[in-house]
C-alpha cells in the first residue's frame, strides 16, 4: 500500500477507512445511524458542545490525567525512559468514561431519553451507568451471562448506579452477544433510544466519534511530554481489544512519522493455540457489528469466541481504523499472552505501587520485551488505561491464591 | 435465462391472489432433514422459498431464528452445504423461486464472486442480505445482477422520504416490507398501519411487495394477503421445526400442516371481499 499524505483524514464520507469500516446494519437502523452522524457533525461544529465536554472532563472525570515518569520500571528495564499515561486515575477507573461522556452529551442534544450499552468486563457498562446517573437518563446494559458470572462486582456497581443489567444468554453469552442484543434493542426502540457503543467499532460514525472523544488522551500526552522533556515521545504503546484507548493515544501522533506506534493484542494462551483475542494477528477481514474489519472467524465465516484473561480484550473484532493502520503499516501490532500480562501486572504493583488493569498489563508486557534494548534517551509512553481493582479475583485465581 | 421470481408473481397476479413465502434455516435439524423440509414445501402450498443461511451472530433476528441457526451450525451447516441444498431442490423443481437470506460475512468469507457464480449455477434466484444496506451493497449487487441474481431490498417503517428513494433505486425482484421496527418473531404490526405503509410503497415502486416480520397465523397471513403480493412466515415455522427435533417424521408432517393452513389463509384472503 502506498503511504498516504496523512493518516488522519479518515474515514471518508461513507465511513470507510480504506476497505474497512462502513455501515453494515439492518435497514431499520440506517436512518438512525445517519441521524447520529448528522448530529455528531453539528456538535463538532458547535463550540458550546466542546466547552461542555471539556468542562465535564475536567471537573467530573478529573482530567487531565498525569503523565508519570515511571522511574523504577525505567531502572528495572535499563533502557528507555518509561512514561505512564495515568488514565486509570479517571473517575470510574479507566479511559471508558471519556467516550461515555461525549456520547451522552450527544444523546441529550438529539433529544434521546433512554440509553443502552453493551459491556464485556463491565467497565464500559459502569462508565455508561455513571453518566446516565449523572444526567438522569434510564440505562439498560446488556451483558453476557458468562461475563455476569465472572464480573459480579461490576454488575453490582451498575445496579447501584441505577442501571438495569440484562443478561444475554443467546449465542455464546459473551461480549459479542451482548452487542447483538443491544443492536436488537435499538432496532426495536429507534425513536427514543441512543446506543452508547464502548469502543472504536460499530457502524460509522461510531469508530470516528469514539476515537475523537478518546483523543483527549493523546492530545494531553503531546503537551505533557513537551513540558516534561521538551519534545515529543519516540514511541507509544497501548493495549487493544476493540482499540479505543489505543486510538485515543495514537491518533494525535499518526502524522509524526518518526514516532513508533505499537498496539498490543491479547494472545490469550498463545495465538498458535487458537485460544486468543488477537484479531489482527490471528484473524482475517470480515463484516460484523456494522463494520468491516479483522475478525476471528472459521473458514465458513462464522465468528469465533475470543479468549483472554482480560475480559476487556475478549472481543473477536477490532476497530476498523486499526485494521487500516495495520494494512498501511503505520502502526505495528503485536501480542502478549495471559501469562506475560500476569507477570507485568505484578511487576507494576511491586515496582511502581500501581495495580494495573489486566488490559494495560498486556501493553506493559510488551514494554518489558522492548524497553531494555532501547537507548536511555528514548521516550516511551504507555497508556495505563485502567486500574486493576476489578481484576484482583481473576489474578488471585490465576496465581492459585484463595481470597 | 428465465426469471422465476417475475414469473411466479405474474402467475399469482393472474390468479388474483397473494403468495405464501416461507422461511427456514438451512441445516436445521441436519442436512438430510432440512432437505426433506425444503423439498416438500411447494406441494404443501409455498409459492416462494426463503432459505436462511445460518450465521453465528444474526443481529436482526429474534431468539427463535438465532437458536435455529446455532443448532444448524452445531449440526455442521456451512454456506457451501446451503448451496448444495438448492442444487438438490432444483433437480425436481425448476419453477419455485428460491431466495437465500442471511448476513454478509459468510458470503464475503466464501468469496463474493464465487458465491454469486455458484448460487446462480445451482438455481438461486435472489438474496436478502440483512446487514448490506444500499450504501454498502454495490460490491454484491452489481455482480449479482449481472449473473441474474436479484438482491432483494428491505423497506422498514423507518424507510421514509428520501431514504425510500435510496432504497428503491436499484431494487429488483421484489421489495420486502419489514412490518415492524424490531427483530424477527418478536412483535406484530397492526394490519391497518401495515396496509397504509404498503399502499404508500406502491406509489413508489412497480415491484411486487412481500410483507414479513410478525406474521404467525393463517389469520394474520390472510389479513396481509388482502393487500400485499406475498406474506412471509418465518419464526412460527422455525419454532415448529424446533419442537419436533426428536421426531423427524412428525416434524415434516407438522411443518407441512402449518404451511397448508397458512397457504389456505393466503389463498382465500381476497375471496368475498
Amino acid at each position: 500500500m502506498a503511504q498516504p499524505n496523512t493518516y488522519r483524514s479518515g474515514p471518508d464520507e461513507r465511513g470507510h477507512f480504506g476497505i474497512y469500516g462502513g455501515r453494515y446494519v439492518a435497514e431499520t437502523l440506517m436512518p438512525l445511524i445517519l441521524e447520529v452522524e448528522q448530529a455528531y457533525n453539528a456538535a463538532q461544529a458547535d463550540p458550546a458542545f466542546e466547552a461542555e465536554f471539556d468542562d465535564m472532563l475536567r471537573h467530573y472525570v478529573g482530567r487531565p490525567s498525569p503523565l508519570y515518569f515511571a522511574e523504577r520500571l525505567t531502572e528495572h528495564f535499563g533502557g528507555a525512559r518509561i512514561y505512564l499515561k495515568r488514565d486509570e486515575l479517571n473517575h470510574t477507573g479507566a479511559h471508558k468514561i471519556n467516550n461515555c461522556l461525549g456520547q451522552i452529551l450527544l444523546a441529550r442534544r438529539m433529544g434521546k431519553t433512554r440509553i443502552i450499552a453493551e459491556t464485556g468486563a463491565g467497565q464500559h457498562g459502569v462508565a455508561t451507568a455513571t453518566v446516565c446517573a449523572r444526567f438522569g437518563l434510564p440505562c439498560v446494559v446488556y451483558m453476557g451471562q458468562t461475563d455476569i458470572e465472572r464480573q459480579q462486582p461490576n454488575v453490582f456497581r451498575m445496579r447501584l448506579l441505577g442501571a438495569e443489567v440484562r443478561a444475554v444468554r443467546t449465542g455464546t453469552a459473551t461480549l459479542k452477544d451482548a452487542m447483538n442484543a443491544a443492536l436488537r434493542d435499538w432496532v426495536a426502540n429507534v425513536d427514543d433510544t441512543f446506543y452508547i457503543i464502548g469502543t472504536v467499532a460499530g457502524p460509522h460514525p461510531y469508530p470516528a466519534m469514539v476515537r475523537d472523544f478518546q483523543s483527549v488522551i493523546g492530545n494531553e500526552v503531546r503537551e505533557q511530554m513537551q513540558a516534561a522533556e521538551g519534545r515529543l515521545p519516540d514511541s507509544l504503546v497501548a493495549c487493544i481489544g476493540g482499540g479505543s484507548n489505543a486510538m485515543g493515544l495514537f491518533y494525535p501522533f499518526l502524522d509524526d512519522r518518526d514516532i513508533s506506534i505499537i498496539g498490543v493484542e491479547a494472545a490469550g494462551e498463545g495465538v498458535e493455540t487458537g485460544k486468543h483475542a488477537a484479531s489482527l494477528t490471528g484473524g482475517r477481514p470480515g463484516v460484523l457489528h456494522g463494520n468491516r474489519t479483522y475478525l476471528l472467524q472459521t473458514d465458513d465465516g462464522q465468528i469465533i469466541d475470543a479468549h483472554s484473561i482480560s475480559a476487556g480484550l475478549d472481543y473477536p473484532g477490532i476497530g476498523p481504523e486499526h485494521a487500516w493502520l495495520k494494512d498501511s503499516g503505520r502502526v505495528e501490532y503485536v501480542s502478549a499472552t495471559d501469562r506475560e500480562a500476569l507477570d507485568a501486572f505484578q511487576l507494576s504493583a511491586q515496582l511502581e505501587g500501581i495495580i494495573p488493569a489486566l488490559e494495560p498489563s498486556h501493553a506493559l508486557a510488551h514494554v518489558s520485551k522492548i524497553a531494555g534494548d532501547l537507548p536511555a534517551d528514548h521516550l516511551l509512553v504507555m497508556n495505563m488505561c485502567g486500574r486493576g481493582d476489578k481484576d484482583i479475583f481473576t489474578v488471585a485465581k490465576a496465581l492459585g491464591v484463595e481470597i | 435465462m428465465t426469471d422465476r421470481i417475475a414469473a411466479r408473481f405474474a402467475a399469482l397476479r393472474a390468479e388474483d391472489r397473494a403468495g405464501l413465502v416461507s422461511y427456514l434455516v438451512a441445516g436445521d435439524p441436519d442436512q438430510a432433514g432440512s432437505q426433506r423440509l425444503l423439498d416438500g414445501k411447494p406441494a404443501a402450498g409455498v409459492d416462494l422459498i426463503e432459505l436462511g443461511m445460518p450465521f453465528s451472530d444474526p443481529m436482526a433476528d429474534g431468539p427463535a431464528i438465532e437458536a435455529s441457526a446455532q443448532y444448524a451450525l452445531g449440526a455442521g451447516a456451512t454456506l457451501a452445504k446451503t448451496l448444495d441444498q438448492v442444487a438438490a431442490f432444483r433437480r425436481h423443481d425448476n419453477e419455485t423461486p428460491v431466495v437465500l437470506m442471511g448476513y454478509f460475512n459468510p458470503i464475503y468469507s466464501y468469496g463474493t464472486q464465487s458465491f454469486i457464480e455458484r448460487a446462480a449455477a445451482v438455481g438461486v434466484d435472489g438474496a436478502i442480505i440483512v446487514d448490506l444496506p444500499p450504501e454498502e451493497d454495490e460490491e454484491f449487487r452489481r455482480p449479482a445482477q449481472q449473473a441474474g441474481l436479484h438482491l432483494i431490498r428491505l423497506v422498514t417503517p423507518t424507510t421514509i422520504g428520501e431514504r425510500l428513494t435510496t432504497v428503491l433505486d436499484g431494487a429488483s425482484g421484489f421489495v420486502y416490507y419489514v412490518a415492524v421496527t424490531g427483530t424477527t418473531g418478536t412483535k406484530s404490526g397492526e394490519a391497518g398501519v401495515v396496509q397504509n405503509a404498503v399502499e404508500r410503497l406502491r406509489q413508489a415502486t412497480d415491484l411486487p411487495i412481500a410483507v414479513g416480520f410478525g406474521i404467525r397465523t393463517p389469520q394474520q397471513a390472510a389479513a396481509v394477503a388482502k393487500f400485499a403480493d406475498a406474506a412471509v412466515v418465518g419464526t412460527a415455522l422455525v419454532e415448529t421445526v424446533a419442537r419436533h427435533r426428536d421426531t423427524p417424521d412428525r416434524m415434516v408432517e407438522a411443518l407441512h400442516a402449518d404451511i397448508a393452513a397458512l397457504a389456505a389463509g393466503v389463498r382465500n384472503a381476497r375471496q368475498g371481499g
